[in-house]
């Protein structure tokens, strides 16, 4: 009996810590899919959904939700059927797997460990090998291209954003991002403003602008969504997928562009912590504070997303390879000089 | 050098009144009809004459006249150095009906010419890439003749009402 | 069926791989299929493929045996820019049948067409903008064009396909509030089109992806035939509206805008582009002086002739539609309907020379050369 509550009471609390971050996920999923229609509307100067559910139209993604449950789930002929159908999992469970270590809030976070930051950057790069899972498994020549694309991208900004993240790991000295988050608490920096890692240094307001260029390559947001570009792609390595299995990327990419945000937040700007000290702080207020910035860097990129036009592939490369990651290292050691002096 | 009456003369001192003549209806436009062997030879002689310089070649279009049971070629064209237009035709007998193509010397001739053989059925000798370009590539006869009867089915589809 | 089936494994181990861009793909602007073959991205060769929208405009216009019947069908040809369609066709058959039109019908014609030839550039400016990403342009624009859509809708009564003019006049007088309609819609476009620059022409990632892409030299374009913006946006300054006048356009002082290779190689896409956009400006300018030389008192219809039946004989009449020189080669044969009428679109002509300007850009060039050519897949196939 013991032995089997010995069993029970880990798994139950394992199983806890999992749908927090998948309940967080799936009800953000569904807001910011409708919030981005709407900011698209707004920003285009229309009303965006407004007629399910009444008020602004707030159950257009269940609607939607409801309806790509009950489409009929297409394979094409020639496809190789059990990597088309695993890629959109494994795409999802690779985002959903980083939020592990992600600090919600003072009193909450996934998993405890030490290499919280290493470990984010493995997990996500499963990502690229799901897109290439599913744009090569579809058999489309669109599909193809796009997840070739999709692979050259994300392989090139993850040296920009993982030298950016190293950066901060300089600063704070540790890659358990609850450590990181700690040390960003108080209000010392000219007597009013946090000690958000991106008022400690002026070079890290550098770092956190070649961060945020890359996650938006990482994110496929415009102006890098080239792997989905719908113009010139179809939609990329998505073409062949319907129902479900779509929705599946479409969450992912969604929760992906989440993750990273929420990366960006813990790194730069305090994470949890309230910008007013002692004010409005502890574990409830903290995750107020975390996603409330953590949703403002998600609504900049549907700004720019429906304000900008997209790169070509080859312009890409060069903003990756010829601007950002010399800057990332540029920026690294002044960064590091900084810390050494000051 | 803008008036097709001169310009006409002036083909007549270059090629001689062999087949070239002019003419007109009763309303619209003059034009100079040539014939077809040396029509590409004419063409020619109109981009590059440095008095005509016929740069542009605005419209070709294959016309059927059944009266005549010929199959004849207008090409309009232009010159925006001296601001001039002209027309000229060719005509080939219905049995027989090629004429050299002018792709080499003006390109856009390329799908003009693809349209007028698909519409109209005139081979174009020495086009590059003579093919249907507006009906299907195995539909049957070309829709423009005056004679044209719509094929009852295409690929077992009724294609009439 | 078969080789479409295993196009993959024919084609494996081979450099160069050949897709199907069409006809159902979001930016070929229509039907339009182009096959593409590949080295990678880079494109090296492209094979346009036409003919998805064929209505049998000629066969129709020689069948229907009535001239006037024939302007419905020039409305579809190129459904964007109906009104420019109908002025050349009313154009031409006036000329065959030699009618003089009274003044208030001309400037009404010029008017409602420069009003078209707006709402056609801002469709083309939007949607190119759309292919390259920017979504919030296209409707911007939109939110205009719908503007002049209410005009005409007042006007004819329809919204895209006109049936307005007829030959020698119109279909039937304006409306009373017309002239402060149009020219209140001059005066609150004006400040959009520089909000249009602010936003799309002079944005960095649209002129990195738009310059020097697409470059059609001068003297390719003159072999090609290119015409119209497209033919303006290699530095040529040649408008038919000037070049060889027709309707009242001699009375108007306006510029004709060209390229100038101001953000890359002369004659690229963005030239190209801005051409359409500069455009817009003129159009306004032709719009206001129409408007101040517009007679009020008139009948409409006065000139129309009961019985339309030229002499024979054949014509060639060509004017400037949005997308370029539009040709109607009629032949009379002295009957109630034309004998042969031919239209010679602009689109058509532009279509063919994408080939001569694509080969070794990348597949997200081709959007841009597409788009910047500005191509209305009716016109194409008629």
């Amino acid at each position: 009996m013991s032995e089997l509550l010995g069993i029970i009471g880990p798994a139950s609390a394992i199983l806890v810590h999992a749908l927090i971050p998948l309940t967080i996920i799936l009800v953000y999923a569904l807001a910011a899919i409708w919030g981005e229609r709407k900011i698209a509307g707004f920003i285009q100067d229309r009303l965006g959904p407004h007629r399910v559910g009444g008020w602004h139209g707030w159950a257009q993604s269940i609607a939607d939700l409801l309806k790509l449950l009950q489409k009929e789930d297409i394979i094409p002929t020639d496809a190789s059927r059990f990597l088309y159908k695993f890629a959109p999992f494994m795409m999802f469970t690779a985002s959903y797997a980083a939020f592990a270590i992600i600090p919600f809030s003072s009193g909450y976070i996934g998993s405890m460990i030490n290499i919280g930051v290493f470990y984010l950057l493995a997990v996500t790069s499963l990502l690229t090998i799901s897109v290439i899972m599913g744009g090569w498994a579809s058999n489309n020549k669109w599909s193809l291209i796009g997840s070739m694309r999709s692979a050259a991208q994300m392989v090139s900004y993850e040296v920009p954003t993982i030298a950016s993240v190293l950066t901060v790991v300089i600063v704070a000295g540790s890659l358990n991002l609850m450590t990181v988050t700690e040390l960003q608490s108080g209000n010392d920096i000219l007597g009013f403003l946090p000690n958000w890692f991106i008022f400690q240094n002026p070079f890290l307001i550098i770092t956190f602008i070649i961060f945020f260029i890359s996650i938006l390559a990482e994110a496929h947001r415009v102006p890098f969504d080239l792997p989905e570009s719908e113009s010139e792609l179809v939609a990329g390595y998505q073409t062949e997928y319907s129902g479900m299995r779509w929705a599946m990327f479409m969450l992912a990419e969604y929760a992906d562009m989440l993750l990273l945000s929420l990366l960006g937040v813990t790194l730069f700007f305090g994470g949890w912590n309230s910008p007013f000290g002692e004010f409005m702080a502890g574990p409830i207020w903290g995750f107020f504070w975390f996603m409330g910035k953590g949703l403002f860097l998600v609504v900049i990129m549907m700004w720019i997303r429906w304000t900008l036009p997209r790169y070509r592939v080859d312009q890409l490369m060069h903003i990756c390879w010829g601007i950002l990651i010399p800057a990332s290292f540029v920026n690294l050691i002044l960064v590091a000089l900084w810390e050494v002096i000051f | 050098m803008k008036e097709p009456k001169e310009i006409f003369e002036y083909l007549i001192k270059e090629f001689g009144e062999d087949g070239i003549h002019f003419e007109t209806g009763d309303t619209g436009e003059p034009w100079i009809e040539v014939p077809a062997g040396n029509v590409k030879e004419i063409m020619k002689f109109l981009r590059d004459d440095f008095q005509l310089k016929f740069n542009v070649l605005m419209c070709l279009s294959g016309v059927h006249y059944a009266s005549e049971a010929a199959l004849g070629v207008t090409y309009h064209i232009n010159s925006t150095v001296n601001s001039a237009k002209l027309a000229l035709k060719v005509k080939v007998p219905e049995e027989d009906p090629v004429i050299p193509s002018v792709e080499s010397i003006w390109k856009t001739a390329n799908w003009h010419e693809r349209e007028a053989y698909d519409m109209v059925g005139i081979h174009f000798k020495n086009h590059p890439d003579l093919r249907r370009i507006l009906t299907a590539e195995d539909w049957e006869g070309h829709p423009l003749r005056k004679d044209y009867v719509q094929q009852e089915f295409y690929q077992g589809i009724p294609t009439g009402e | 069926m078969n080789d479409i089936m295993n196009i993959t494994t024919k084609e494996a181990g081979k450099r160069e791989m050949t897709i199907n861009m069409g006809p159902q793909h979001p930016s070929t602007h229509g039907v339009l299929r182009l096959e593409l073959v590949l080295d990678g991205e880079i494109i090296t060769d492209v094979r346009p493929n036409i003919g998805y929208l064929h209505r049998c405009f000629e066969k129709y216009a020689e069948e229907v045996g009535d001239y006037s019947k024939v302007i419905p069908y020039t409305d579809r040809m190129d459904y964007v820019s109906a009104m420019n369609q109908e002025h050349g066709y009313v154009t031409a058959m006036e000329r065959m049948l030699e009618i003089e039109v009274p003044e208030r019908v001309e400037y009404i014609r010029v008017i409602v067409a420069e009003m078209q030839r707006i709402a056609s550039h801002l469709l083309g400016i939007g949607a190119f903008g759309l292919d390259l990403g920017a979504f919030t342009p296209f409707l911007y624009l939109f939110t205009e064009r719908e503007k002049i859509l209410n005009i005409f809708e007042k006007v004819s009564g329809a919204r895209l396909l006109y049936n307005y003019m007829t030959v020698g006049g119109l279909m039937r007088d304006v409306p009373e509030d017309f002239k402060t309609d149009v020219a209140e819609f001059v005066k609150t476009f004006r400040p959009k089109i520089k909000e249009l620059n602010d936003l799309l022409s002079y944005n960095k990632i649209f002129i990195q992806r738009t310059a020097d892409v697409g470059v059609l030299p001068e003297k390719v374009a003159f072999n090609y035939a290119a015409s119209g913006p497209v033919l303006r946006g290699s530095g040529v300054k040649w408008d038919l509206r000037k070049n060889d006048p027709y309707s009242i356009y001699d009375r108007f002082d306006f510029e004709i805008p060209v390229g100038s290779g101001e953000m890359g190689t002369l004659g690229d896409s963005w030239d190209r582009y801005i051409v359409r956009v500069r455009e817009l400006e003129q159009s306004l300018r032709i719009i206001e002086q129409a408007l101040d030389g517009m007679p009020d008192e008139g009948d409409v219809t006065e000139a129309a002739p009961k019985r339309i039946r030229p002499k024979a004989g054949e014509m060639y009449v060509r004017t400037e539609t949005p997308r370029g020189e539009l040709g109607y080669y009629i032949i009379s044969d002295n009957k109630g309907g034309p004998y042969r009428v031919k239209a010679r679109a602009p689109s058509f002509v532009h279509l063919s020379l994408l080939r001569a300007i694509s080969r070794g850009h990348l597949i997200a060039d081709m959007i841009a050369i597409v788009g910047s050519i500005d191509i209305v897949l009716g016109e194409v196939d008629r």
